[in-house]
């Protein structure tokens, strides 16, 4: 009985980082821009096809990890320098239809240079499964929330220490104000597109072995992602992980313990539930407006 | 008097001159193949050797002078494996196009799609799609070619049962072929006498299937696991049976029956057992078999022109190729009715999938043993029977 629980709390885990780490790169361009950024699961398909295209034709597997991040990082700046920053002052809505039109110029690049199988990635470490208490857990699986653990702590850091992290909220809060104060918010756009690539890059690399990578992986995963970014309340980085994590768990109980048919509408009523009595999402900001 | 019967004459030349240029036009004329395939999409690695077949294959009938004297022109469109865009270019191909048949719908949901428009415009159509309502009950236009997943299912339940197991885990995809798949093997189960002690489902686009997994391990009395389903579902679903370290005999559906299967699974694959065409293993095959040569001719030119493995997927275009092909000679023209009844009346055709023996209540001309049984070892398809 607790090991069923159990294994089904792992299950929900591993799939609830993944999509947190997705979230996350939602979050981070949100604040930014007050953009959602249809186009990051399509930075996740990048890092992990990249990584085994490269790794296939005997580039190191760290080198490979490397060059593919580096890869979504361009093409990140790319997004934000020829799709974004050209639309100067288009509304918000805008910017969102030309991440949706990017994502799917992207996918269509990526199906004629990849092709349309499906593509393996060896785990990180060993593929024994780990047992505990009766319940097995996939070595790939501490990888995705260790790297997932790491990445929001830099996150954090990033935002609170660094004069970039300040300057990226500083553009998100007023943009006109950030410019007066001598920010170039165009830099600090492109910046934060740059990040989200590479968030998406890497949570891309440490999902393949489980999930496998194929060029419209970046589709459901990343409706997933913006899910668990929505439920957390889009723009908290805090939201964005325990929304992820809530809605794999949930995802995972409902296909145990009620049944596999109603698991995508238990995770869809979720974010109607959340919505409805928070409409800002489980940790969103309270606005609160001056007169 | 002289001058009228010149002019007489000069039209009666003109007319039977453009009578006879109209006739040498329509003797030219191609005989117009349609095709509505999943080319990209989820079912993409169901209509890409699909289509890559059939292109190749048209070619090479028209280097070889095509059919009745008459090239061969393939109008093909990719319906993204959506069944309302597979229904609207059926539609375009029937109204606009006006082909002379239709080889085509790489999946169930597509082919229903456009069953209807075919029935109303009276267009034979061979379907490619592997669900037994397409041919049950029959309908006037319409034909398959690869085996229905009921025979699937009976040939699966007939070797759990020749091993002993009659206490079956059910796990299938909530997709079209996951779901007829599961209704099929419910009924074929009740049938036989197998009873399914657990039934779970998971839908196509799902990372993770442990959860389901762990419920048929716990289920009592369980002896062995059925997945039906397609895509990269049972790609995880084998491995996540391996990391759970379930012991029990595994079974797949036809749905996975392709190298890259073995590619995507890997080491977690070893020992399942699946129901496929002779295609995976056609150096194993007897030298007595019929099929041995087609299948290795089939494999073997694949490969050469497009550099990637042969799937069986491919082969149902083969077959639905040929199946038009033979069916338009025998007619003698490209008349829909006269080559619908040609095709009904199809027998000991040969093809890559099995013998095809039409009749006017089969409209598939399979039979369950078109299917073997193949055994992973050693990341290898082994014929078992």
């Amino acid at each position: 009985m607790f090991s069923e629980f159990l294994q089904y709390l792992f299950t929900g885990i591993t799939i609830g980082a993944t999509y947190a780490l997705i979230a996350l790169g939602f979050t981070l361009i949100y604040n930014a821009s007050h953009v959602i950024n249809f186009a990051q699961g399509e930075f996740l398909m990048i890092g992990g096809m990249a990584t085994v295209s490269l790794t296939a034709m005997g580039v190191p597997m760290i080198l490979a990890v490397v060059l593919a991040v580096a890869l979504a990082g361009v093409l990140g700046i790319a997004l934000q320098r020829f799709a974004i920053a050209p639309a100067k002052q288009a509304d918000v809505v805008t910017l969102i239809i030309i991440t949706i039109g990017a994502s799917i110029f992207i996918r269509g690049l990526a199906q004629l240079v990849w092709g349309k199988e499906y593509h393996v990635m060896a785990n990180f470490s060993s593929d024994e499964p780990i047992r505990i208490f009766g319940a097995v857990l996939n070595s790939q699986s501490l990888w995705v929330l260790g790297i997932g653990a790491v990445l929001v702590v830099a996150l954090v850091l990033f935002f609170t220490r660094t004069l970039i992290g300040k300057a990226i909220l500083a553009t998100s809060m007023n943009k006109e104000a950030a410019r007066l104060v001598g920010i170039r918010t165009q830099m600090v756009l492109m910046l934060a597109f740059m990040v989200s690539a590479l968030l998406g890059s890497v949570a891309g690399i440490v999902v393949a072995p489980i999930t496998f990578t194929s060029y419209d992986i970046g589709i459901i995963l990343g409706l997933k992602g913006f899910v668990a970014a929505a439920i957390g309340g889009l723009g908290s980085g805090v939201g964005a992980v325990v929304g992820g994590l809530a809605l794999g768990v949930v995802e995972a109980m409902a296909a145990g313990y009620l049944s596999s048919d109603y698991k995508d509408a238990v995770a869809f009523s979720m974010i109607l539930l959340v919505l409805f009595f928070l409409p800002r999402g489980l940790f969103g900001a309270k606005v609160v407006e001056r007169v | 008097m002289l001058k009228t019967m010149v002019r007489r004459a000069g039209k009666c030349a003109v007319v039977a001159a453009a009578g006879l240029m109209m006739m040498s036009a329509q003797a030219a004329e191609p005989i117009k193949i349609g095709s509505f395939l999943s080319v990209t999409g989820p079912a993409s690695f169901l209509g890409d050797p699909e289509l890559k077949t059939l292109e190749m294959y048209v070619e090479k009938i028209n280097e070889d002078g095509g059919v009745l004297g008459r090239q061969l022109e393939l109008i093909h469109y990719d319906d993204v494996g959506n069944a309302s865009s597979a229904r609207n270019f059926a539609s375009r191909l029937l109204r606009s196009d006006r082909v002379d048949i239709i080889v085509g719908g790489s999946t169930t949901g597509a082919t229903m799609a456009a069953v209807p428009l075919v029935e109303q415009a009276g267009v034979p159509f061979i379907s490619l799609a592997g669900a037994v309502v397409i041919t049950t009950p029959v309908k006037k236009w319409v034909f398959k070619t690869p085996q229905t997943d009921r025979m699937a299912a009976e040939r699966v339940l007939d070797d759990m049962k020749s091993r002993g197991l009659t206490k079956i885990g059910l796990i299938s995809g909530t997709g079209g072929f996951g779901s007829s798949g599961r209704a099929q093997t419910l009924e074929v189960a009740e049938m036989m006498g197998v009873e399914i002690v657990a039934d779970e489902t998971y839908s196509g686009s799902d990372t993770d299937m442990t959860a389901q997994l762990t419920n048929i391990r716990n289920t009592d009395g369980v002896q062995t696991v059925l997945n039906f389903g397609f895509g990269q579902g049972p790609a995880i679903v084998t491995r996540n049976y391996k990391q759970l370290g379930i012991d029990l005999p595994f079974y797949q559906s036809h749905g996975v029956a392709s190298d890259s299967f073995l590619e995507l699974a890997g080491d977690a694959a070893e020992g399942l057992r699946l129901p496929a065409s002779s295609l995976l293993v056609p150096d194993s095959l007897p030298e007595s078999d019929p099929q041995k040569d087609v299948v290795q001719m089939y494999k073997s030119e694949y490969e050469a022109r497009w550099d990637s493995k042969v799937s069986t997927f491919g082969a149902y275009a083969y077959d639905g190729l040929m199946l038009a092909v033979e069916a338009i000679e025998t007619a003698g023209s490209t008349d829909p009715e006269a080559v619908r009844n040609a095709l009904e009346n199809i027998s000991g055709h040969v093809g890559v999938t099995g013998e095809f023996n039409m009749s006017a209540d089969d409209h598939n001309g399979l039979d369950a043993d078109s299917f073997r049984i193949l055994e992973v070892q050693n990341g290898e398809w082994k014929l078992i029977d």
